[in-house]
Formats: C-alpha cells, structure tokens, sequence
C-alpha cells in the first residue's frame, strides 16, 4: 500500500544532519532511490555539514568546506531536498507530514533524523542578549559576532563540547572561563586522575576553570546584555557573553506530537531496526533515537550505524542495532584525550593499570579483566597509543598492558604494531571500518595510496583520529602484496642507504656521478644530483675509503662538491655566514699549556670563545679567509680537527675516574681517549657520540650517548642506542663485565654495522628502534657474529682506523684547497661586509641587523633584480 | 680592493648594468660547487658551473637569513632544472632564474654569464 496510489512509494526524511545525509547515502547505495521517491525536510538554512568539525570554522574552515552534501548526488539520485522548510506536523492515520511552508507530502516509510537540542538549564537570565548555544554554523556566526564586542566569555558545562567552545572563544581573543558543576573536567569520558591532568593542562593554556560549581543566575546589565553570572559558591563572575553548553536532549517533540512512544528522559523509543516500538511506518535514527540497549547516542558513529541499518531494513536486508562503542578521541585545545571500551571499570572485578606523571600532564589508565582482556581505558595528554588499544578491546593483548602505556624509555617499551591486530579489529569507529576491510581495499579494490582507501572505505573520513594508524596498514599491506612502496634515499636513487652502501662497497665506486650515472634513477642520470644523495654518497664513500680505494681525505677531487658546507669549509658555519672552530679535546682532558694556546688564538682572532656541551671549547665568529691561519697555529700547538662539523666521532666525555675519583673502578679519562683517538673521523650516517664513566654513578651520562661505557668492577659495560637531543633515549646494555680488548672490539663492529645498514640521518637510538628484531638482532650480530660478517666489519675499522690522518693538517699544507678559503673569489683580501660584530659581556656577538639591512622580500624589487645587499 | 691574478684563458663574465664584468678564471669553478664574487657596487654574486658545464649566477645573499652564503650550497638537479640549496636553512633556489623552489613568493636576482 503506497500514499500515492499507483506512484512510486515514498520515503520522507526529517533532519538532514549528519545522520540523515547518511542514511541517503545509505539508501542510494541500496538502489533504494532509484525504486522510491525521496522528500527531504531540512530545517536548516543549509544542506547537511560536518558538525563534528564546527570548531574548525574559527581554525578557517568556511560553512562551504564543512559541507557534506555534494548537490551532484543529491540531483543525480532525484531526491527532493526542500531546504529552510522544517516538518511541523505528522499525520500518522493518512500517513502525510507538513511542512512549514504548508507543503504536505505523504509517505509509506517515515525517518526522523532531527538530531537533539542543546539544554539550557533553567536559570534567571539565560535568555538575555549575549547568551548563545553551540550547536550550528547560525550559532557560530552569532557568537563570532558578538565576540566583536566582548572582552570575556563564559562556557557552562566542562564537557567535550564545553572544552570546545572555551577554546573557540579564547581563540576569539576572549578571556575564557569554563563552569563545571561536576568536582572535574569532561565527567562523562574520564574519571578523576584524567580530570585532573586535564585540568593542568587547560589552565596551563590561560583559561580559567571553575568545578564543583553551578551557575545560579545570569547577570543583565539595563540594556538587556550579559555583565556576569552568580555561582553557586556565592561568587559572581563578570563576563560579556556565556554560552551553555551544558548536554543535550533528543529532539522528540514532533513525535510526541503524533503520538509515538518517548522514553522517559526523552529520545524516541525504537527497535533493533530503528523501526519506532509505535508504528511500524516510522523509524528513528540518530540522536534523536532511544536506542534499544536503552541508550541516547551523543555520537556520530552510532548514529552512521543506525543510519545503515534502517536503509538496510528498509531494503528487507538484515541488520540490527544493538548498541556502540562510545570511544572517543578528540584534540581539545591541542591536548590529546581519549576514551574506549568500559573506560571507568565498571565490570566486576576489574583491575586498572595506571601510568601518571602529573609534570607532563600525561595520564593513562587501562582496564584489564580478570582474565587479561583490555576492557577500556582513559589517555589524557598522549593518545598516540589509541588506535591500536581501541582495536584491541575485548582482547588479551599480545603483549603486557603496562608495556602499552608506558613511555618509551621506561621500562621496554613495546612496539604492537597495527599488523598485530585482528582483521574484524576496528581501525575507524567513526565509520566502522575494520583492518580486514581495509586489507581489502588494497588487495582487491587496487588502491595504493591512502587518500584513495579513505575514498573507497570511508575510514578516516571522520573524526580523523585513525589516520596515523590507516597509513601504516595500508604501507604493511602494499608491501605484502609485492606492491612497492618508494624507499628510495631521493629522488635521484631508487635505492635506500644500506642498499647504496652494499653497492659501493661491492663494486668499489669511488665516485658519485658513476654511481648516480649507473645506479641512479633512470630521470636522474646524468644530472647533478641533489643535496640530499650528495652528503649520502659521499659519507659512504669516507666511511669505506681505505677499503674502496678511494682517498679518506674528504676535500680530494669530486668529493669536495659532495660534502655539505660545513664539511667542505671543515668548520661549522654560523647564522651570519662566519664559522666556529672546535679543535679536538681527547675525553676532555687537557693540558694547561694548550688552554693557553687556545685563548691566545681566540684572543688574537677576536673570537668568542664558550665551553661546549660535549667538553670541549668552541671558538665562534671566524671569517672564512681566518680559518686556515686559525688552523696553522692550533695544528702547529698539536691540535685536531675535532669534527664539529661532520657526521661523524664527535666527542667522547669522560668523568675522572679512579685516578682522582674516591668511588672510581676503572680508569675512565684513559679509556674515553683511547677510544676517541680509535674512532676520530669516522664518517658515519648521523654524529656519533660517546662517553666513559668510571663508576655506576654514571658522571659521564654515558647511557645518554651512541655508544656509552661505564665501567665495573670486572671491567666494563657496553650500552648503546642512547640520545640525548629532542627525543631522548637511555642506551641499552649491549655485553657486560668486558676487557679492554673485548670493548674495543664490540664497539668496532657496533659502529661498522650500524654505518653499513642505518639510514642516511638515522643515529642509532633510531636506527635500533627500526631495524627487524632490534637490540636482540644487534646482539645477535656483534656479539654472536650470527651473520657471519664481524671479520669483515672488523677489519674495515681497522683500515679506518690506521689510514687516519688530520684533515685540517692535510689542508694547511695543499695551497689548492687553501686558495677555497676565500669570501670572494675575485677578491681574496676582502672579507665579506655582511660579516660584522658588535661587544657582548666581555666579548662579542653576531652583529644581526646587518643582516637585515637591504633585505627586501618585494616581487617588485626582485624582478627589477634591484640591489640586495 | 685586489683582484686575483688571471691566470687561464677562459674567464668567467657577468652581465652588469654598464657591461660585462670579468669575475674569475672558469679554472677557479669546480663543477658542483659555487664561489662568490664581490661586484664594483659592493653586491656579491654567487657562480656555479654544473657537470655539463653549463654557468649560472644568481645574488650570493640567502633572502632567509640575510647571510652572503648562497656559493656556499648544495647544487643539484630537480626536475631537470639546476638548483642549489642554502646551506643554512636548505631552501632551494633555481640557479637560472632565482625562483625559490620552496616558497614562491621568494626569488633572487640572477645574472647573464658567460665564459669567454
Ligand atoms: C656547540 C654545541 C653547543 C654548545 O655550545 O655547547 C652544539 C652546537 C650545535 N649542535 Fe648540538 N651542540 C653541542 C652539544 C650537543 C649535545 C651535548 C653532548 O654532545 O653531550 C647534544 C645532546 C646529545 C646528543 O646528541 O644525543 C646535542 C644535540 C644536538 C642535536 C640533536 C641530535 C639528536 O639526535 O636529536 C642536533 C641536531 C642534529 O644533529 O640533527 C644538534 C646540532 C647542533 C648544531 C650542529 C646545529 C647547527 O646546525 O648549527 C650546532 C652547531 C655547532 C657549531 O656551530 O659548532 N645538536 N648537541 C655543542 C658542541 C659539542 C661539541 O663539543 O662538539
Ligand atoms: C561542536 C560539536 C562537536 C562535536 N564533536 C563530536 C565528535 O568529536 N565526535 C562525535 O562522534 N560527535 C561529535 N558531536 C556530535 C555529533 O555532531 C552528533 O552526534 C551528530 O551530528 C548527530 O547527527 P544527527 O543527524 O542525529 O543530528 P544533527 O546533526 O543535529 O542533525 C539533525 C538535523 O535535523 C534538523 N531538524 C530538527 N528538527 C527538524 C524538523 N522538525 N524538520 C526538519 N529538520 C529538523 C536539525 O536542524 C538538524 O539540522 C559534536 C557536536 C557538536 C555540536
Ligand atoms: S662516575 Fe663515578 S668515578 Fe666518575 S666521577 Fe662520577 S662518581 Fe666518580
Ligand atoms: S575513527 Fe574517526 S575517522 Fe576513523
């Protein structure tokens, strides 16, 4: 039986949010459009948009990006979409709905998608001038307008949305209050020690929260505007404009009207199909739905969900809903919080694994099972675990729950990749995609980037918070399947690294353009290569020259035009175009005599002169034309190159040790230079860096270095894999209670294997956390000699190690490569102008405004290619 | 002001406003790499000379940093154009017309040049 007898059967939609403009696409997917007309109701002024991304509007977005209806799909399925016309009324006996503008359209299947309405808790004034709700574009323009105006703003409700807004309206240059009648922050997603991280972290940002408190009253001014509001505590706030964002409450009024069964706190009764408990003509998805788990969904992903299954039952497919996930991920003003699975433990008998450091404001806190399984959990601060966790809920994970939450470095931190989840492992909860789903898109629908598995499945379409986790699936699946994925060093070498460095070494090439003419991508040879492969190249060919055949020297021939500037001037240059020069401590120590000769160059140059990080003294502020008369006197003195400059042996600190030491077990200042002097201008993939202590109390910080020794009782200890610089890592214990010999040994073939197969840049922190198998494979390499290749690794430091000569030496005495160190060419005597100091504490610093004089960016004067000087 | 001696036959002209100015010998370019030339107003021009011996010049100073260090970069080849990178912040520019390759806003003069 059809409303229009003899006509197509119709489906009406009121609400076109974003559930109802997925349940369109739903049913266009079905072919349901092209069997049913199709009316759309929509009270907006607009078509559907992203409401989840509103925010975004005051990052820039405009209402046309937020959009998620395309008018082409629209058109193309012929759907009667009447925008600006809300449904008013339903007849449920003649089965027709009226619209504002008086139009009635009957219908055989009704779907209510009118979404909820934010509550305004009941309190004097909240109807006054400057109060505002958060919910749509028309609210977001008001308040932008307003906020014109304002000086401060009040939020009511410290929940997600409440976070949100706060964050809109500091960004509005507010001063910005969060009112919380809750003891915390976001009361339904975290529990307490969340809350309180949370909290930290707001306030950090310069907004002002208020919890455990209600708002009482809204105070109005004589024309009618915001000037405060009471508190429940008997406070008064002032501010110019509040805006509640105290929760919402299903819209279910115009199914109230027509008779369908509410629940008692709202939301329209249905069943497993969506189908209203009333009439079986009906049905309701999204928030304006009471579930049949007996829930109101708040989120988007649910309602997709419901949205499919009505399309699904009205197509007579089957599908339910039976309930969902509320994890959630959001970046509240830029701080990561998430929620999954039963996050407050409320199953019997479960335990919970925390991890807080109040400092950081980091708070995790995972609910295990009796059993083991991951039930849910809370991360505040740092969510980047939080694909993988959600997938692996209701799960014994593979690996210690600790290990999960944990950061790295404390403890071993475990390394659970998206590969070790389950295919029917939910990767995007917005739209429901599992990985199995996700393989597939690659294997079988040929999709190879993610842009195009986002098009074809919809994940990470949402919320955005599985993308990180997308991309690594789709790298693990295209490389399974044989598909290659570009891991070449540039665009000039298909090859990575250690496959150029096999190259190199194997075939003896001792020049780049043979190995970018022979070996180099096909549109790259020939060419001049680039500035990423050239310093590549040409470290590998001065890590294996004595091996190779080629000079270790790395100014000689074609190798000078590889190296980067620094290396090629074999000094570090500085922001204003002048050099430091480092000169080679051996483990720090040194005699008064060379400190004297130190402070007498850095006098007589006029340099600035500063004790480095790595114990030594670095003399800044040379002119390039002043280096080789620098080098001439400190080599003279019996100085080195302390390779500053280079990616190679920095520098190997030592504490004093035994010698002078009360606790000291080994002679630590020796060792530090016996192993400097061993490995002085190695070049590697990245700066290596070393340390020796004498004792377990670690002065040293050797467990913060590439390679790192400190020493026992039996001898010595060998850690390595250690950082400092931006993202810090403690070394690990390589071998225990070694001799001098066996250390030196190790270290040997340590460093001979991390320079054959680390990538370019990559120190060995990283390098260790990436190579298959990690610090066990290294183990298993350099001290078991599993591979079979520690007499080739070393015997290849040995050749380092006796070819070693001084480069600044070798310099100082080649008047070729001296006639380089000019500032010009045509003008040897000259020193560049733009080079100038001014005095600074007792010495003197880069002169910066001259740098800017006659810096001028226009199109105009570039193209009049007018004097930049 | 003293000018190097000339030594070999070839040398290395920049067109200027008031005509062409003899910077070096081409024997002083070592392919891949640049040097700088100090021109008679005070600016200063960065020469390089690529594998196939093709000669470019463009203004020494980096718009970036305001340093004169431009001769002092990384030469390369991006999509069969020549291009060098500054040594203190990487950007790329082309070698033939100055373009930024990393901001489009950014160019910086360039010169004719010619070995004769
Ligand atoms: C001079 C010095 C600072 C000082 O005045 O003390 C310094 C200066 C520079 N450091 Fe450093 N670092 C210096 C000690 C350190 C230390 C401390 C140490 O060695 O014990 C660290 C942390 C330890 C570590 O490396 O693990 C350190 C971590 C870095 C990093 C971060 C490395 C990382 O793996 O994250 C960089 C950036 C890079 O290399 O990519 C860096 C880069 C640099 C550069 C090269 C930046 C640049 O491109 O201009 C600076 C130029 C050096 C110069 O002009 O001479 N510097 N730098 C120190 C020279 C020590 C020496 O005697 O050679
Ligand atoms: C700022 C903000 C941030 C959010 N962030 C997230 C998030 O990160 N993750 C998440 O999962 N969810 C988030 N949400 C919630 C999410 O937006 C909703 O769950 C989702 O929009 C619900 O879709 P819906 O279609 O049910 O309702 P709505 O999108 O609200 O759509 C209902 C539509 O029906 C219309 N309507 C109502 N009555 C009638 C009528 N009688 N006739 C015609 N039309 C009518 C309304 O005008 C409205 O356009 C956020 C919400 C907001 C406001
Ligand atoms: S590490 Fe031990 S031996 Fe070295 S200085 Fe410290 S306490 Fe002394
Ligand atoms: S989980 Fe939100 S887009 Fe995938």
């Amino acid at each position: 039986m059809t409303a229009n007898p003899g006509g197509t059967p119709t489906i009406v939609l009121v609400g076109h949010g974003m559930v109802g403009q997925r349940f369109l696409e739903a049913l266009a997917e079905r072919g349901l459009t092209a069997t049913h007309r199709v009316v759309v109701l929509c009270e907006e002024p607009r078509p559907a948009y992203d409401r989840v991304q509103l925010t975004s509007y005051f990052s820039g977005r405009t209402p046309e990006d937020l959009s998620m209806t395309d008018m082409e799909f629209i058109d193309g399925h012929g759907i009667e979409l009447h925008v600006g016309d809300p449904a008013e009324t339903v007849d449920r006996e003649a089965r027709t709905v009226t619209a504002r503008s008086g139009l009635v359209v009957g219908y055989d299947i009704l779907v209510l998608a009118t979404g909820s309405y934010p509550f305004v808790p009941p309190v004097p004034g909240k109807d006054a001038t400057g109060c505002f709700v958060y919910r749509t574009i028309e609210d977001l323009l008001a308040i932008e307008e307003y906020a014109r105006k304002a000086t401060t703003g009040a939020v009511v409700g410290g929940g997600l949305l409440g976070l949100e807004a706060a964050g809109a309206l500091k960004g509005l240059g507010l001063t910005s209050h969060i009112v919380e009648f809750a003891p915390r922050l976001m009361p339904v997603q975290v529990d307490e020690g969340g809350g309180a991280a949370l909290l930290r972290t707001i306030e950090d940002m310069g907004l002002s929260v208020h919890t455990g408190v209600g708002t009482q009253e809204i105070v109005v001014g004589e024309d009618g505007a915001v000037t405060g509001m009471k508190l429940s505590d008997g406070s008064e706030l002032v501010t110019d404009l509040v805006v509640f964002s105290a929760g919402v409450r299903p819209r279910d009024q115009l199914a109230r009207d027509c008779g369908l069964a509410v629940g008692e706190r709202g939301g329209i009764s249905v069943d497993e199909q969506c189908r209203t408990v009333t009439d079986p003509h009906v049905f309701a998805i999204g928030e304006c739905a009471l579930a049949a788990d007996g829930r109101v969904y708040g989120l988007v992903a649910p309602g997709y969900e419901q949205a499919e299954t009505a399309a699904a039952t009205i197509a007579s497919d089957e599908a339910a809903f039976t309930g969902a996930d509320l994890s959630t991920k959001l970046k509240l003003l830029g701080v990561d919080v998430a929620s999954f699975g039963d996050a407050h433990g409320t199953a019997e008998d479960c335990l919970d694994v925390v991890y807080s450091d109040s400092r950081a404001g980091l708070y995790k806190k995972l609910v295990i099972g009796r059993d083991g399984t991951l039930l849910g959990g809370i991360l505040v601060g740092d969510a980047e675990a939080y694909g993988t966790l959600r997938a692996l809920t209701g799960s014994v994970p593979p690996v210690a729950p600790e290990s999960l939450v944990l950061p790295a470095g404390a403890g071993a931190p475990a390394q659970l990749g998206p590969s070790a989840l389950p295919d029917d492992a939910v990767i995007c909860s917005c739209h429901n995609v599992t990985k199995g789903t996700i393989r597939g898109a690659v294997t079988d629908h040929q999709c190879t980037t993610v842009p195009e598995v986002k098009k074809c499945t919809k994940a990470g379409t949402g919320c955005g918070s599985c993308v990180k986790v997308l991309g690594q699936l789709v790298t693990a699946e295209l490389e399974a399947s044989g598909v290659e994925v570009d891991k070449g060093l540039c665009g000039c070498f298909a090859q990575t690294r250690e496959e150029l460095y096999e190259i190199v070494l194997a075939l003896r090439i001792t020049s780049y353009q043979e190995l970018l003419d022979r070996h180099g991508r096909e549109e790259a040879r020939g060419g001049d290569g680039c500035e990423v492969c050239k310093p590549a190249v040409g470290s590998i060919i001065a890590s294996l020259a004595p091996s190779i055949g080629a000079s270790g020297y790395v100014l000689e021939g074609e190798q000078a035009a590889l190296q980067d500037t620094n290396d090629h001037f074999l000094a570090n240059l500085q922001k204003n175009g002048s050099y430091s020069v480092v000169p080679r401590i051996p483990g720090g120590e040194i005699a008064p005599e060379k400190l004297i000769v130190i402070g007498e160059i850095a006098r007589d140059f006029g340099l600035y002169t500063k004790i480095t990080g790595g114990q030594r003294i670095d003399m800044f502020g040379a002119r390039v034309e002043q280096l080789p008369l620098i080098w001439a006197r400190l080599v003279d003195a019996g100085f080195e190159s302390g390779h500053a400059y280079g990616k190679s042996l920095r520098t190997v600190k030592s504490c004093v040790g035994q010698t002078w030491c009360r606790y000291g077990v080994q002679d630590s200042v020796r060792m530090a230079i016996d192993l400097e002097l061993r490995y002085r201008g190695l070049r590697s993939p990245h700066k290596l860096k070393s340390a020796v202590s004498g004792c377990a109390r670690e002065c040293a910080e050797a467990q913060s270095k590439d390679f790192g020794v400190i020493a026992t009782s039996n001898g010595w200890n060998l850690y390595v894999g250690g950082n400092g610089g931006a993202t810090p890592r403690h070394a690990d214990l390589l071998a225990q209670d070694l001799s001098d010999a066996e250390l030196v040994r190790l270290i040997d073939r340590f460093l001979m294997f991390y320079i054959r197969t680390a990538d370019k840049l990559e120190r060995t922190s990283t390098w260790l956390e990436r190579i298959p198998g990690g610090l066990d494979h290294v183990r298993d390499v350099v001290v078991h000699d599993s591979l079979g290749i520690c007499d080739e690794l070393e015997s290849l430091m040995a050749a380092h190690v006796s070819h070693y000569r001084d480069e600044w030496a070798e310099t100082i005495n080649d008047p070729e490569k001296l006639a380089r160190f000019v500032s010009f060419v045509n003008a040897p005597d000259t020193p560049d102008p733009v080079v100038g100091f001014v005095p600074e504490r007792d010495q003197m610093k880069p002169d910066l405004p001259l740098l800017t004089i006659g810096m001028r960016r226009t199109e105009e004067d570039v193209l009049e290619g007018s004097a930049q000087r | 002001m003293t000018l190097a001696p000339e030594t070999t036959d070839l040398k290395v002209r920049l067109r200027l406003a008031d005509g062409w100015f003899t910077a070096c010998d081409l024997g002083a370019l070592l392919p891949g790499r640049g040097v700088a030339a100090l021109l008679p107003d005070g600016r200063q021009a960065a020469l390089f000379r690529d594998r196939a011996g093709s000669l470019y010049a463009i203004d020494n100073r980096d718009p970036f940093t305001g340093a004169a260090v431009l001769s002092r970069g990384l030469t390369g080849t991006h999509r069969g154009r020549p291009f060098v990178a500054s040594p203190l912040l990487k950007q790329r520019f082309d070698l033939a017309t100055g373009q930024c390759l990393d901001d489009e806003e950014v160019r910086v003069a360039t010169y004719e040049v010619k070995a004769v």
